[in-house]
């Protein structure tokens, strides 16, 4: 019998379909969801966990954890949460599995232009009206501690923009459109040399603590969590500049 | 029997199809006015921040849709009545907007008219202008993205219009530009008012290419698209009452404009 042309298309497809389906029947996929600020760390993690956990296919979703924490209690399916704070985690604190726990930290640096046309020095540079300043709403954590920096040094910076993540303040600062913005040190190294890291002092500088937290009961959830806090895992997160919890 | 076949009846299968169309698009406002928080209502909408973003979504949506009539109808008008080579290239250019992920228009904003951008630092350093987060930025990516809608609806009644009235009116001692504005526009104006009407509702929805290109910032760039997105994050019950606040908006004007103006499908075509 011959099939008509469109048709024959069909059942290829079709039964490309069904191979695409089975082609992996028994790995465990995880859904990890992890903060915007852990993309590059999470991303080297992935890779060596699933070499390690051969049955387990690791999803990543990477966006701001007051975001990531809104998708959670709307019904999203995570495995896995790592905020890069404490109240977006308390927020699905009814889903966790087991109390979450810290397993990194991070520090808060200044990034400018590349080359720092401007010369900002410290964080009153910042308070300069002329100097446009990106920061996040304070609902996404980096926008809360650069609120509490500020507010350590007394300074009112008033920002041009509120960007969704500390990525959009990164590509913000990094193309020129902005001059100033407050991110973490993470991705301050991530992003040389498209920008120029000035220190915040110690004085005013806050310590960005990292939970982790299993929210389901499946054995590759709690292997992820167990890695993420092994020796392994850490020296993965410290070669990205995370500090230890 | 002739008269059976003229019958109005629509047939069965296709008001299957077409009232699950209507379910389609019905089911997920459903969804939203279920789950608000109508007792929030009030408050929600008496805030400083919600009336801002509205506020600033209006202007600049209006302000948009005044750029795409001024400079959008005349190239419809040349895209449909002058015949020069490349027009194909140009239409599509003018409509390729419209189909782009709005990101992707917000990102070419950026790169062209952002400060550092291909043109964006001339006219920072030569008039100090900047684009990005200011509200000149949100009208620019709110005409990028809307100004397509206007020139395909306007270019296509253009086309259809009769040239022969024209030149009557002209036989008869009128000049181009008064035969233009007294007999094509006025011939055509269902037309502009449904293309100035979708122009106006995409920019009023605006979302991807503002936020790229112009930033989020309260009472600057937030327009209600933006504080709908950044109060999910927050309060999610906000951010319901924001939608319906744009629904009731964009649904009422739709309405009011096409019974007013365009009257029934055989009107427009008759006017």
């Amino acid at each position: 019998m011959r099939i008509p042309k469109p048709r024959r298309l069909l059942v290829v497809a079709a039964i490309g379909l069904l191979c695409a389906c089975s082609g992996s029947p028994d790995r465990t996929t995880l859904n990890v969801f992890a903060a915007a600020s852990l993309s590059n760390a999470f991303t080297d993690i992935e890779t060596v966990f699933e070499v390690e956990h051969p049955d387990v296919d690791v999803v990543l979703n990477l966006a701001a954890s007051s975001a990531l924490a809104t998708q959670i209690s709307e019904g999203a399916p995570a495995h896995v949460f790592a905020s890069a704070d404490e109240a977006n985690m308390n927020r699905v604190a009814d889903l966790m599995v087991d109390s979450a726990t810290i397993f990194a930290t991070n520090r808060l640096q200044i990034v400018t232009e590349a080359g720092n046309p401007l010369g900002i020095e410290t964080l009153a540079d910042l308070a300069d009206p002329s100097i446009l300043f990106v920061t996040s709403a304070v609902e996404v954590p980096i926008g809360r501690y650069t609120a509490e920096v500020l507010t350590r040094a007394e300074l009112t910076v008033r920002p041009v923009s509120l960007e969704e993540s500390v990525k959009g303040i990164v590509t913000k600062v990094s193309t020129g459109e902005a001059d100033a913005g407050i991110v973490y040190a993470t991705d301050a190294a991530a992003a040389h040399p498209r920008v120029t890291s000035v220190n915040i002092a110690d004085e005013f500088n806050v310590i960005a603590r990292y939970p982790i937290a299993a929210l389901s009961t499946s054995d590759a959830a709690t292997r992820f969590v167990t890695f993420i806090r092994s020796d392994e895992g850490q020296a993965i997160l410290r070669e990205f500049g995370f500090g230890s919890p | 029997m002739s008269r059976r076949l003229r019958s109005d009846r629509p047939p069965l299968g296709i008001l299957v199809l077409a009232g699950l169309a209507v379910v389609f698009f019905a089911l997920p406002f459903a969804g939203l006015l279920w789950r608000a928080p109508w007792s929030d209502l009030v408050d929600v909408v008496r805030e400083d921040a919600v009336r801002r973003a509205l506020w600033l979504s209006i202007q600049t949506s209006v302000l948009a849709t005044l750029v795409a009539i001024v400079i959008g109808v005349p190239l419809a008008w040349v895209l449909a009545r002058v015949d020069f080579p490349f027009r194909n290239f140009v239409r599509a250019l003018a409509t390729l907007s419209m189909v782009l992920p709005p990101v992707v228009g917000g990102v070419a904003l950026f790169f062209s008219f952002g400060r550092r951008g291909l043109f964006g630092q001339y006219l920072y350093d030569w008039f100090g202008i900047r684009l990005p987060f200011t509200t000149a930025g949100v009208v620019l990516a709110q005409s990028f993205v809307a100004m397509p809608f206007l020139v395909l609806t306007v270019e296509s009644a253009f086309r259809q219009f009769d040239v022969r009235y024209e030149d009557a009116a002209r036989s008869l001692g009128a000049r181009r530009w008064y035969a233009f504005r007294h007999i094509t526009i006025p011939s055509i104006r269902p037309a502009i008012i449904a293309g100035l009407v979708l122009a106006w509702a995409r920019a009023l929805g605006e979302f991807g290419a503002t936020i790229t290109f112009a930033g989020n910032l309260p009472g600057t760039t937030q327009t209600m698209p933006l504080a709908t997105y950044i109060a999910l994050e927050s309060d999610p019950g906000a951010a319901l009452i924001l939608s319906i606040v744009l629904i009731v908006v964009s649904f009422g004007v739709l309405i009011g404009l096409r019974d007013r103006w365009l009257g029934n499908p055989h009107e427009v075509t008759r006017s």
